[in-house]
């Protein structure tokens, strides 16, 4: 079985458990593995890129060593974590003083050579489209998502391969061939306000709501992410009592592994969906796709 | 308001982020798509004509650069390939390194915490992060109900994962101090 790295990154941990869960089972099934690095740190996320550029290329640039040392290729599932990753990668091999001075930090080379890429692009390169039609035991009839890529994995500096920044497609295809009847709108990589989500809520609110407005407006009835920062904020920001806002939205957000989990029929699911804030499982019985 | 003009500020702006200021001839892409728009004082396009004009103090005590969410919509979108979102972030440095107080107080505040967390256990864990964010803040109460919801869904976790090797966790926040 191929082996890639994997970089969980720490909503894994916690927020998000059923991303990194559903991500790893269905990797499994497609024939391939995703093994973590060792004693992996967290990224930094948006706080260290946005107060201290070195520590922004320091703290990744640990992560680097160690995706050198196991040296596959690395797979990172999270948007954040890709983003700031790929950028310090990028900075890293392109700017000898940098990457000598995170050298020193870090106590080991950090240029890392191997590709850093999400699960979207494994999925694109290791089975492609037709073969996964083939895998699917139960189509997702009765779903109507919009695809919900969020900003960072689609546009990190514009880095992300084969597909295009402002509006990217694969998720959209992937989606279709399980079956879904996903809807096209123009927010797919509209910014959902994550990193201000405890700080400014109420601007979130409104980010979160024309998003939720514009997904119903195109007819949908769920939205798939592959951000867990977007997942756990449209959740968390989208019921009326939360936000005192005048409209009240209650559809459900998949990460987009969880919908391959189900139609590829794995058994685990269950547990996946009843993790959400926003509880699929009514949308999932309606659709007739519960077991 | 009248500013005290910094003549150096364009050049020092340039070498420290690595990006072409003085390519931006004000198209205003930049602008149209931030998201974030409609709660700025100062827009993306003026950042950067503030840049030119040397007019630091402004930009430094603006709204703008901590409500910047960092999307790169801005990156993506420019004509002369300037990044935008990588302006915002040395404009955000320089502000923290000279001691100017933030309009938004609480937003660096927060990172602040955030990195506080990672320092410590090397991964993010909530009830840290939570917990130091809403002392310091003075915030305690928002979002009570939803951190409930979250704890009994398991989306918090109440013991941190913290990683093995904080030796090198510690040297890498002692040597990256600004």
């Amino acid at each position: 079985m191929k082996e890639y790295s994997y970089f969980p990154g720490c909503s894994q941990l916690s927020s998000a458990e059923e991303y990194g869960i559903s991500a790893q089972e269905v990797s499994e099934a497609l024939g391939f593995r995703l093994k973590a690095l060792p004693d992996w740190n967290c990224c930094g996320a948006s706080s260290a890129h946005m107060t201290n550029h070195l520590l922004s290329l320091a703290l990744p640039g640990r992560n680097l060593v160690l995706a050198r040392q196991e040296g596959r290729d690395l797979v990172v599932i999270c948007a954040a974590c890709y983003h700031n990753l790929k950028s310090a990668q990028m900075e890293l091999l392109s700017d000898e003083a940098a990457a000598h001075r995170v050298e020193e930090i870090v106590g080991s080379d950090p240029r890392f050579e191997g590709r850093i890429v999400t699960l979207l692009d494994v999925l694109a390169e290791e089975l492609g489209l037709d073969d996964m039609e083939g895998r699917v035991k139960s189509k997702l009839e009765g779903l109507r998502p919009v695809s919900y890529y969020g900003c960072l994995m689609a546009r990190p500096r514009g880095i992300m391969e084969d597909d295009d920044p402002d509006n990217p497609a694969f998720m959209d295809r992937l989606l279709s061939v399980l079956g879904a009847e996903v809807k096209n709108w123009s927010y797919k990589t509209d910014c959902c306000g994550g990193s201000l989500s405890l700080t400014r809520p109420d601007i979130v609110a409104s980010l979160v709501n024309r998003l939720f407005e514009a997904a119903e407006e195109a007819g949908a009835n769920c939205m798939v992410t592959a951000c867990p920062m977007c997942l756990a904020n449209l959740e968390m920001r989208q019921s009326e009592k939360r936000l005192r806002y005048s409209l009240k939205h209650d559809m459900p957000v998949f990460f987009f592994t969880e919908l391959m989990g189900l139609a590829l029929g794995l058994e685990d699911v269950e547990d996946w969906f009843g993790r959400h804030l926003i509880d699929p499982r009514p949308l999932l019985a309606q659709a007739g796709l519960t077991r | 308001m009248i500013n005290s003009l910094c003549s150096s500020l364009e050049k020092e702006v340039e070498e420290r982020s690595g990006e072409k200021v003085r390519l931006c001839y004000q198209c205003g892409k930049c602008s149209n798509g931030c998201l974030f728009n409609f709660a700025m004082d100062i827009l993306p396009h003026q950042v950067m004509k503030l840049v030119q004009y040397g007019q630091k103090e402004r930009l430094l005590r603006s709204h703008t650069i901590w409500l910047c969410a960092a999307c790169e919509t801005c990156t993506a979108r420019c004509p002369n390939d300037i990044d935008v979102a990588r302006v915002m972030d040395t404009l955000r440095q320089m502000a923290l390194e000279e001691g100017v107080k933030p309009s938004e107080r609480i937003i660096p505040l927060f990172h602040r915490c955030f990195l506080g967390n990672i320092k410590v256990t090397g991964r993010i864990s909530e009830p840290i992060l939570m917990g130091s964010y809403k002392t310091l803040s003075g915030d305690l109460f928002t979002d009570m109900e939803l951190a409930l919801e979250m704890l009994k869904k398991g989306k918090i976790k109440l013991l941190p994962s913290v990683i093995k090797n904080r030796r090198e966790l510690r040297r890498i926040f002692k040597e990256t101090r600004p």
